[in-house]
């Protein structure tokens, strides 16, 4: 084949940006613990779309007569204060925290990239009215505003969604307006600017790709953030209401029964862990395969 | 120098109005108003009375206006649930959340600093990975979780320490049994932010390790430990203490979640009590303190990072 004797970058066909991801791709696969991780997210995700499917119980099934017991065959986690399987509590609770986690990130990303793109576009009054109300936000301890934002809205599913969504656009803002920043004078953005394209052309086409390996890693910790803070909120009583399961809420009864049933609060807190883990590793491993220009500092 | 102190604290002036402004914003935009209003004993009459006398009924704007000029004299209001001043029951319960976070924060740093240099110098040796991964795992842990884990085995399983509270009802205070209440709550809270700090050191010793003066050092002959913590380290800490600044407002959180399960008499506590029963002065009270207290601590450092670093020249 021709395209085996020239160099990867230079294959006919493929356009630049694609070619140049490829050597992304490959540090990727090399790294074991990142495949792990998106392995189990995809086990996570898996089994949230199976639920109903693969539930040994339903999951609020209650039976008093046979609460709080052991792992036994029949429930192979046991079962909790009201006699509900623990294993299929956890399986109704991944749907929850699973897409809350994801539906929540991509809220705060789409508020992230308009203030960013918005203020680092427009600059001058309109940029510094922007990032003032970013630092604002930022400068609230994040758990004291989705407080907040919760109360104001109550606690249901869709509230907790938003609230957390608009509570954690802050870092993506402040990512995607430092890449605006720095590309909009560059030569290709004026080149675009010279033949005609409108700004909102140039900002969507132009100069927020450049920025999307950042919001795709800046996003990856935002979702582990976003599950630490929906199961937070859950176990406060704030956020998703019984009987719907969440990891978050499984703990507070949890914590309520736990001189009975000692064993309860160990599989959600796990769940949550392990979940929040891999997302974690995965934000890392994506940071230095796609190594985009954003530091820790970022956050 | 002077000028440079003066424009920060008028930024963080700034800063702490923007703050009131969407807190004020959010908070009253809330259906139904405060829960105290929803009282079935209270008949309609009453409870247009109540409105009428707390200023419900004006607009937005001028209910920020009344709010923020009894503020700026230093007179914050009063709960609707237990009728306390807002400034007393934050003053009783800000100092807990101090010590709590204070005591963690400075645990952090005290293990973390040493992690994070020895992670280091030994980059990509099992003793880095084994940091890095037991930093992830502190990062990845809910603290609520770890939390009640404690509980369960300290409290429930061995009975040897309190499973929370902030000290033994009914009996002296002493010592020693606050330091049993405390000891739980603030080794949660240390772990939680061990691994914020540790992977902030290792990257800032990363970096300062390869910079020029450390070769020359090298190439002098120094001994490597000399190298190492007069030279390396104590520019590596600069940037270490920027981020204890940056990071405090997520302590704070940490801290809020953590006074829960503890039932500790903190901010946290607080502000969950307020919040779900919407008591605007209370909610607005206690955000605006924890504000205070983060864009304080964030300046504080900024100017640190001045007085430690000669190089830095603020203005």
């Amino acid at each position: 084949m021709a395209t085996q004797t020239l160099p990867r970058n230079e294959a006919p066909g493929v356009p630049a940006v694609r070619a140049a991801r490829r050597p992304a791709w490959r540090r990727f696969r090399a790294n074991g613990v990142a495949v792990g991780s998106a392995a189990f997210l995809l086990l996570m995700y898996a089994v949230a779309a199976a639920g109903a499917l693969i539930t040994p119980y339903p999951p609020n099934a209650v039976d008093i007569m046979n609460a709080n017991a052991r792992p036994s065959p029949a429930h192979w986690l046991g079962t909790d204060e009201n006699g509900r399987d623990v294993l299929a509590r956890l399986i109704a609770g991944a749907r929850t925290t699973m897409t809350v986690g994801l539906i929540a990130m991509v809220i705060a990303i789409v508020i992230g990239a308009c203030v960013g793109s918005a203020g680092g576009y427009l600059g001058g009054w309109a940029d510094a009215v922007l990032m003032r109300f970013t630092d604002g936000m930022m400068a609230i301890p994040y758990f004291f505003l989705v407080l907040i934002v919760v109360a104001v809205f109550g606690s249901s599913l869709r509230n907790i969604l938003v609230a957390i969504g608009v509570t954690s656009w802050m870092v993506v803002a402040r990512i995607v307006r430092g890449d605006v920043l720095r590309y909009r004078g560059l030569d290709f953005v004026l080149a675009a600017r010279a033949l005609g394209a409108r700004s909102g052309r140039i900002l969507m086409r132009h100069i927020v790709p450049q920025a999307v390996p950042s919001i795709i890693v800046a996003a990856t910790f935002g979702v582990a953030n976003a599950i630490l803070l929906e199961s937070a909120l859950s176990y406060l009583g704030l956020g998703i209401q019984a009987p719907q399961a969440s990891w978050g809420n499984m703990l507070s009864n949890a914590q309520a029964y736990v001189w009975e049933n000692p064993l309860l609060p160990i599989y959600p807190g796990f769940l949550i862990l392990f979940t929040v883990l891999a997302y974690n590793f995965l934000g890392d491993a994506l940071r230095d395969a796609l190594d985009p220009r954003f530091k820790e500092s970022d956050l | 120098m002077a000028g440079y102190v003066l424009r920060r604290l008028a930024q963080a002036v700034v800063l702490l109005w923007i703050v009131t402004v969407v807190t004020f914003a959010l908070i009253h935009t809330a259906p139904g108003g405060p829960a105290m209003l929803q009282n079935p004993d209270l008949g309609r009459e009453q409870i247009a009375r109540f409105r009428a006398n707390l200023g419900l009924d004006d607009p937005l704007p001028v209910q920020y206006g009344r709010w923020l000029r009894a503020a700026l004299r230093g007179d914050f209001g009063r709960s609707y649930n237990t009728v306390e001043p807002v400034l007393r029951l934050v003053a009783t319960r800000l100092p807990n959340t101090l010590l709590l976070t204070g005591l963690a924060l400075g645990l952090a740093v005290l293990a973390a600093v040493p992690l994070g240099v020895a992670s280091a110098t030994r980059r990509n040796t099992p003793v880095d990975h084994a940091i890095a991964a037991v930093s992830f795992m502190g990062i990845s842990t809910p603290v609520f979780w770890l939390g009640i884990v404690l509980i369960v085995v300290f409290s429930v399983q061995l009975r040897v320490l309190p499973a929370g509270g902030m000290y033994l009802v009914g009996a002296a205070f002493s010592v020693g049994d606050r330091l049993r209440h405390l000891l739980l709550p603030v080794f949660v809270l240390t772990i939680a932010n061990l691994a914020e700090v540790t992977r902030y050191t290792r990257s800032a010793m990363i970096g300062a390790l390869g910079e020029d003066y450390v070769r020359t050092a090298h190439a002098k002959g120094l001994p490597a430990a000399a190298v190492l913590f007069r030279h390396a380290l104590r520019n590596a800490l600069i940037p270490v203490i920027t981020i204890v600044g940056v990071y405090l407002p997520r302590a704070v959180s940490a801290t809020a979640i953590t006074e829960t399960v503890f039932s500790w008499p903190g901010m946290g506590q607080l502000a969950v009590q307020s919040a779900a029963t919407r008591d605007y002065p209370v909610v607005l009270g206690a955000t605006l303190a924890v504000a205070v207290f983060a864009v304080g601590s964030s300046l504080l450092t900024d100017l640190a990072y001045g007085l430690a670093d000669p190089r830095i020249r603020l203005g």
